[in-house]
């Protein structure tokens, strides 16, 4: 790939600009409430398109587009199937009581339901891997300049590092949510080219499916019965309740990395509105990603260049940045490679600022240091945020060193989001929930899924693919995590009810949407949403 | 929260747009031949963005006017 100077030139304005930001804001952090939740103030349309990019990782994109190469359509699932019922769910039925109860983290909900220590269990599981995660993304995001245009690893690091510690210090989340939505339209404009132009070389859709190398690829539901069907091994069990309920749940309705932007709303309804605005655009991601991966091995030229003759085999995880460099001439590739660049820094900046909540206020404010003024915590949180970059680095050459321990760091995440799952479904809508059940639940689930792996990783158990490895393994996290909780339940004492109000849905007046016009109630918006979204699977079955 | 991030977008776009169509008028043609499927891509890419830039800039100007008064 040869960028040109007015390539570089789009990707310095980039940075110019996601610096000036932090700067317009700096003035603006007087409390801690201003600089961990934007002092609860940001409009709906803005935390909605912040919560759908906050999960548009760049590894997101790029694995994605690798998938669709490699499995066809059946991708399309991560999308309709498990985020779209997701993300309605968290806006129509728990933003009210993380909103409502006037919590600053997850975390501090877990301690508000069951007890102390619940919260610091999930306080230091979700720290411990927001930084690792950034360190990820860092190092992805080198590797990929490092292999595209010959940039130093160090020098990619360190910059982009040194750029969001600037901007999260001087602006916090606000910070970061106006760096994603900048983020979300370079995305957008960066890659829907990408669609347009792979379209016109295949001939069209009509043309994209006649060259497809294997009919099945051009369908979500076709071949979802057997396992041996479907390209990517994994039965319609592992699909609809490992994808689509237990890991897509766990992700969207708990994770706090998402939550957050939920939190910064100005109001009630904004907040409930936030996930359901994400889930539109979300929508239509396929369109961006799925698309072009479907085109790179559909159009003969791009295939060419994915296969590797010296293994024998197609070389999927570079199927964005061939497509990118085959069809993009200079001005555009230097929007696509902003719109990626963007993409890794956000991904980052939005594991930081989880990062330096949590801690701050979960572990710090609980454990070391509480009683002390709101200055200081503000304080805290800025030495947080440059602590956490720097971790980052070092992670970052770190899993240089290794590389297959960023495999290892994507699959423990996974741990603590399926059980914490059924530690929530069963908090929030079973009021007989004790408060000691909770950790204990949480941690037999954790320690199911490490079970599980370690049985899978040595070989005693066997599943057609790595992918329904990871579905059955959430599964086998969830459902311990949800019969552990319930037993320990039974055999512990209640809380009190008047305490849990606000905190469980029977116990909790509902927010009074009535008085909405029709058009900005939650409820329909879900039931919106899940309609169009049954039309597209329909027309792509 | 005072700063309307409408705003930056919006004059972000438009130079990208700007800067796009400046190069897609100026680049020799055969760059869009070996790569772009013969579409002067950065030319109406550059315009789309620069309409886009400008509707997000005319927002903002017309929520700060809106405020002021």
């Amino acid at each position: 790939m040869q960028p040109h100077f007015v390539d570089y030139a789009i990707i310095a304005i980039y940075f110019v600009f996601v610096l000036g930001i932090g700067f317009a804001l700096r003035g603006r952090m007087k409390t801690s409430e201003d600089f961990f939740l934007s002092g609860r103030s940001i409009p709906g349309w803005i935390t909605g398109l912040a919560f759908m990019s906050a999960n548009l990782g760049a590894l997101e994109v790029m694995g994605h587009a690798a998938n669709a190469a490699k499995y066809g359509m059946y991708v399309n699932h991560f999308y309709w199937l498990a985020a779209m019922p997701a993300m309605c769910f968290v806006g129509v039925f728990m933003m009210p009581f993380y909103y409502g109860s006037k919590v600053r983290s997850v975390p501090e909900f877990l301690r508000k339901r069951y007890d102390e220590k619940t919260r610091t269990l999930n306080a230091l599981c979700f720290a411990f891997m927001a930084l690792l995660v950034s360190g990820v993304d860092l190092y992805a995001m080198a590797i990929l300049f490092q292999r595209l245009l010959n940039w130093p690893f160090w020098a990619s690091v360190v910059a982009s590092a040194v750029v969001v510690a600037i901007y999260i210090y001087l602006g916090g989340l606000t910070s970061s949510i106006y760096n994603e939505v900048l983020q979300f339209f370079l995305i957008v404009f960066g890659f829907l080219p990408l669609a347009i132009l792979g379209l016109k070389a295949v001939g069209g859709f009509a043309g994209l499916k006649a060259s497809l190398p294997n009919p099945g690829y051009a369908h979500t539901w076709a071949n979802i019965w057997h396992a041996a069907d479907n390209p990517m091994g994994v039965n319609w069990v592992a699909t609809i309740f490992g994808l689509g309920f237990v890991l897509s749940f766990g992700y969207w309705c708990t994770d706090f990395l998402v939550v957050q932007r939920g939190l910064a709303a100005k109001d009630m309804a904004s907040a409930q509105r936030t996930p359901l605005i994400a889930a539109v655009p979300k929508m239509f991601f396929p369109l961006l990603v799925v698309l072009p991966g479907l085109v790179a091995i559909a159009y003969a030229p791009v295939r060419q260049l994915l296969w590797d003759p010296a293994r024998g085999v197609y070389n999927y995880n570079q199927t964005l940045p061939i497509m990118l460099s085959s069809l993009y001439p200079s001005g555009l590739l230097g929007l696509g490679l902003t719109a990626l660049l963007a993409s890794f820094m956000s991904g980052m900046a939005g594991n930081v600022t989880a990062f330096n909540t949590v801690w701050t206020f979960d572990i710090y404010q609980t454990h070391i240091n509480p009683g002390k003024e709101d200055k200081h915590y503000l304080a805290m949180g800025r030495v947080a945020t440059v602590f956490a970059v720097v971790v980052g680095i070092g992670t970052a050459f770190i899993v240089l060193q290794f590389n297959n321990l960023m495999d290892y760091l994507q699959l423990l995440f996974a741990f603590f989001n399926a059980p914490l799952f059924g530690t929530f479904l069963l908090g929030m809508f079973w009021k007989r929930t004790s408060a000691h059940s909770g950790f204990w639940g949480l941690l037999c689930g954790i320690l199911a899924a490490a079970t599980h792996y370690i049985l899978y990783h040595f070989h005693y158990i066997h599943y057609p693919s790595d992918m329904a490895a990871n579905f059955y393994q959430a599964i086998w996290a969830f459902a311990v995590c949800f019969s552990v909780t319930v037993v320990v339940t039974l055999f512990t004492e209640p809380r009190k009810e008047e305490e849990l109000v606000g905190l469980v849905y029977s116990l909790t007046p509902k927010p009074k949407t009535s008085e909405l016009p029709w058009y900005e109630r939650p409820s329909i918006w879900a039931i919106g949403i899940l309609a169009l979204c049954a039309v597209l699977n329909i027309i792509f079955w | 929260m005072g700063l309307d991030i409408r705003l930056p977008i919006g004059i972000i776009f438009s130079i990208y747009g700007v800067i796009l169509m400046i190069y897609g008028m100026i680049a020799d043609p055969s760059l869009f031949q070996e790569k772009s499927l013969g579409v002067n891509i950065d030319l109406w890419w550059g315009l789309a963005m620069l309409i886009f830039g400008i509707f997000m800039g005319t927002l903002a100007f017309r929520a700060s006017r809106r405020s002021e008064s």
